[in-house]
């Protein structure tokens, strides 16, 4: 099939996920990225892999682009020759590509032809030549750490000067490098250098067996663990064919929906606190640990990691759950709609909030922000509508947006989608209830070599992609996890521009990206 | 400000017993000296130090701080730099671009330098023991256990460890034999 009347034949990719996928040469690969941003659509990943030894012919390697289109994802793949391996900068038409080019050159020693050609996830820690991602690389060997000299770019001019932030932060938060150019109070640009937590996920993934690598990509970020983990999983049920039983995507919607509830009442909490408000801070984080101590106690875990298993879940609901589920939903809606009126109230809170930290609708389409972010800033992308898959074809989610992309609308935003997945929780708890099968795991059948599956799960924070490739005999060949924080962290770098410098630790709450997981 | 009031008041105290120093997840032999924890006290300062994680760790060291936990309360603050510490909590695998980060920030920190190592990637114990860096495991890219890269004192396992499985653990790195 034809998308956007471009000359490039998909074939359905098979499983639950509207997925597609394309062979393109460059003129094609680049004409249809110009297509899907001509007409609406969004970038929404690139990565590469090594494709030696696959067969003579095609042996080189490949560049994947996934782009989110009216039918679903289309990835397009852009073979290459294994000598010179080249492609055509995309960062022109999403400057969103930018740096995950960087990080493509970094693991693959495949290049972007033009654009930024600075390291990303390279820092000086393994030779500019070292190419961890090849087939003829085992990745193990260490080198000396060194000191980084990164080439920042230099705001020049009367009374500017730089503030170095990190990696190393002053609050209980992630490393990453933030460089301030300054005059005065206000900032005038920040540079963001990343790739502090980059632990070799994606080689780590070759080194184990398809059927139990779900715990590592429920681990590329913490606190996403379960979208991350169903990603996987969905990837892995497709290329193996696997249907999990109906209670099982029950189950795990039911999961997805409290990792976003307890995410958003911590941020809650910390946005208050951002604004010098610790009795929001102290409020919020009571109720998230009520909810934590509930997930603990039903799913064996307080942030339900492994709960979520290729094939289902690993565990039905224990006696009594859904009671207790229901009786904490009531509660914690009674009391967040007290805080949220006592936050809607304070005037010292809102004049914080509003206007602070502003990411316009037209450069949050332009940078390809997609989540909670995005849909702060009029970008109406939710997956669990857009495309949803079971059960969420079933539960007519209401997503919400605004416009003004301030802090204040994620504030707002963050406060609706509480409300919502409780409403959700309540409609998954009656499905539990009305469905009498016991069944919640399908074993999952052996993959053929070869075999690729698309996993894509609308997280709390934004969508999380994950490509998966198998390999002979229950292996994996490549797979890559791509969190949307990897598209947002850019549009930090707009939304500070001159704001005070001390509204910086509010903004960066307020879209609080994920570092571990663009690090990888 | 009328509902602010009732919301605490309605609230009231949430703070739950703190659990006692477990000596069995000390790894090594430094004790404080017994004058030194008189001075001391349970006034300890604490950095905290993502030498990689995948912030689920995080997560937990940040739930220290509520309500329940109450970690303040006991005289346990953490600090915006390693000059000012007594104890670092490093969460990991060190990631071989933070070792150089976590190098400078434990040479900054002044003596008796604790470091209570988080997690089982960043201690190589609970369900990775025998696997440094946990599932994570040792790379180009990561280090494994945080005692590679410098010494540590105490190691708390788990994944992540519960917030009272991590106020143990800072509590056993400052008690006394």
């Amino acid at each position: 099939m034809r998308f956007l009347d471009q000359n490039l034949e998909f074939t359905r990719l098979p499983g639950a996920l509207e997925s597609f996928h394309a062979n393109a040469d460059e003129t094609q690969l680049s004409a249809f990225a110009a297509a899907v941003k001509q007409t609406g659509g969004r970038f929404v990943a690139l990565w590469g892999s090594d494709e030696r030894k696959r067969n003579s012919n095609a042996g080189g390697y490949a560049v994947h682009v996934a782009f989110g289109i009216a039918e679903g994802l289309a990835l397009v793949t852009l073979p290459m020759h294994a000598e010179n391996p080249e492609y055509p900068d995309l960062s022109e038409i999403f400057p969103a590509a930018n740096r995950l080019q960087r990080t493509c050159f970094d693991l693959l020693g495949i290049r972007a032809r033009g654009g930024d050609q600075r390291p990303w996830l390279r820092h000086a820690n393994w030779p500019a030549d070292y190419f961890p991602l090849r087939r003829d690389v085992d990745g193990a060997r260490q080198f000396e750490a060194h000191n980084e000299d990164y080439a920042f770019v230099r705001v020049e001019g009367d009374g500017v000067h730089e503030i170095p932030v990190g990696p190393i932060h002053a609050g209980i938060i992630e490393p990453g490098h933030f460089r301030f150019s300054i005059v005065g109070e206000k900032v005038l640009r920040l540079e963001q250098r990343l790739g502090w937590t980059h632990k070799g996920i994606e080689k780590r993934f070759e080194q184990l067996p398809l059927a139990e690598a779900h715990k590592l990509a429920g681990r590329v970020s913490g606190d996403s663990t379960v979208a991350f983990a169903w990603a996987y999983c969905l990837a892995a049920e497709s290329l193996a064919a696997c249907t999990p039983p109906p209670r099982a995507l029950w189950l795990r919607a039911l999961l997805l929906e409290r990792e976003r509830v307890a995410n958003h009442l911590g941020d809650l909490g910390a946005l208050g606190n951002d604004a010098a408000l610790s009795f929001g801070l102290a409020q919020f984080l009571r109720l998230k640990e009520d909810w934590l101590r509930l997930s603990g106690e039903l799913f064996g875990h307080r942030f339900m990691m492994d709960a979520i298993v290729p094939g289902g879940v690993a565990r039905d609901l224990p006696g009594g759950a859904s009671e207790k589920i229901a009786r904490q939903c009531n509660a914690i809606e009674r009391e967040v709609r007290i805080l949220k009126n006592i936050y809607d109230e304070h005037a010292g809170l809102q004049d914080r909030f509003l206007t602070t930290g502003r990411l316009n609708p037209a450069l949050a389409s332009a940078l390809s922000i997609s989540g909670l972010a995005g849909r702060a800033s009029s970008q109406a992308w939710d997956l669990r509508t857009q495309f949803p898959i079971t059960p969420y074809d079933q539960l007519d989610v209401r997503i919400a947006t605004h416009r003004n992309g301030d802090v204040a609308a994620r504030v707002t935003l963050r406060f609706e989608e509480v409300f919502e997945s409780l409403r959700l929780t309540r409609i998954i708890l009656t499905q539990l209830l009305e469905n009498k099968s016991t069944e919640y795991f399908a074993p999952l059948p052996a993959a053929p070599d070869g075999a690729f599956g698309l996993g894509w799960i609308e997280g709390w924070r934004g969508d999380v992609l994950v490509a998966l490739e198998a390999g002979p005999a229950g292996s994996i060949r490549r797979c890559h996890c791509h969190d949307s924080s990897t598209r947002t962290w850019p549009a930090l770098e707009h939304a500070v521009m001159g704001n005070i410098v001390p509204d910086f630790p509010l903004i960066n709450k307020s879209f609080n990206l994920s570092y571990s997981g663009q690090d990888l | 400000m009328y509902q602010l009031l009732k919301q605490i008041l309605v609230t009231g105290i949430k703070t739950e017993a703190p659990p006692v120093a477990d000596d069995a997840l000390r790894v090594t032999t430094q004790r404080l000296e017994q004058a030194m924890l008189k001075t001391l006290g349970r006034a300890l300062v604490i950095r905290h130090i993502d030498a990689g994680s995948c912030n689920g760790c995080e997560l937990e060291i940040h739930a220290l701080g509520n309500p329940y936990y109450n970690l303040e309360a006991l005289g346990i603050r953490f600090a915006a730099s390693p000059r000012h510490a007594d104890l670092l909590l490093v969460t990991g695998p060190v990631a071989s671009n933070m070792v150089v980060a976590l190098q400078r920030a434990y040479e900054a920190t002044p003596a008796p330098k604790l470091v209570v190592a988080v997690g089982d990637c960043g201690c190589n114990t609970g369900n990775c023991a025998g696997n440094s860096g946990g599932i994570f495991g040792e790379s180009y890219a990561s280090r494994g256990k945080v005692a590679n890269v410098i010494p540590v004192d105490v190691a708390v396992p788990g994944c992540p460890p519960t917030p009272l499985a991590l106020m143990q653990g800072i509590l056993t790195a400052i008690s006394g034999k």
